[in-house]
């Protein structure tokens, strides 16, 4: 692979939105079907060390449901609505943690695929949460079940979509 | 936060440096107290304010891991759209 692109990541202090933003050495029809097609969604969301099932995600409109399962057996739910699906240059959507002592803290995620030079793409997501402890809340959360030494299995997925391919 | 990184300073003296409303600026203060970035010291009349940076740091931390968590999804993505784009085109549904 060529350079990697980088991660941003942009959350001022007592707002109640974040950004990640992230360029991609494809083309956006392409980013755009690993975000609104189940069975490409499954392959990358995932923390490392868990599995991840797409339990439904239906078009605009629909509802969609993904959880991640740690080898404890522990479960983690995540629920929301589609509200817009544009292809390839938008999807708006919320999002719902369910491991939360109580429902309601839900956030609004646009997501949207800017078509760069050169088949390239850049990819924009803002979380809009209901407070400011909702979104520090939500980023802490986040990094206690998400990011533990996943480079490992993101190789084998590497290695096995290679091999299909 | 910069102009008190060297020295705590009241708020006026604060009020004095922008060109933004006091109340404005007792906005913006407050938040910065709530977000443990700021503390107000009261001290004879005079409200100070102070820097804490290890709130900022606490907050430069987090985000750190939350950016690195989707620095991780991306990097599998990449792998991912390498190989759609390498792949003969399919129809949708036989991409299961």
């Amino acid at each position: 692979m060529t350079t990697k692109n980088e991660t941003i990541l942009t959350a001022e202090p007592g707002k109640q939105e974040l950004f990640i933003t992230r360029e991609f050495n494809a083309p956006r029809e392409l980013v755009f079907r690993t975000f609104s097609e189940p069975e490409l969604v499954q392959r990358w969301l995932g923390p490392c060390n868990m599995t991840t099932k797409i339990e439904k995600m239906e078009p605009e409109g629909g509802a969609w449901r993904f959880i991640h399962t740690d080898e404890h057996g522990n479960a983690f739910g995540f629920h929301g609505v589609t509200h817009e699906s544009t292809a390839p240059e938008r999807i708006i959507r919320t999002f719902e943690f369910e491991g939360l002592p109580e429902k309601g803290h839900v956030v609004l995620e646009c997501v949207t695929f800017e078509a760069l030079p050169n088949s390239r793409t850049k990819l924009v997501i803002q979380s809009v949460f209901r407070s400011v402890a909702d979104r520090d809340g939500m980023v802490n959360s986040g990094m206690e079940h998400g990011a533990r030494d996943s480079y490992a299995k993101m190789d084998e997925l590497f290695e096995e979509l290679l091999q299909k391919a | 936060m910069n102009m008190l990184a060297f020295q705590p300073m009241n708020l006026n003296a604060i009020a004095d440096n922008f060109d933004i409303s006091r109340p404005a600026v007792s906005q913006q203060i407050k938040i910065l107290t709530e977000c443990g970035l700021l503390v107000i010291r009261q001290q004879g009349r005079e409200r100070y304010c102070e820097a804490k940076f290890e709130g900022l740091k606490e907050v430069a931390d987090w985000l750190e891991q939350y950016r690195k968590l989707w620095a991780e999804r991306f990097d599998t993505l990449d792998g991912l759209l390498d190989e759609l784009m390498a792949a003969p085109k399919k129809p949708r549904s036989g991409k299961k």
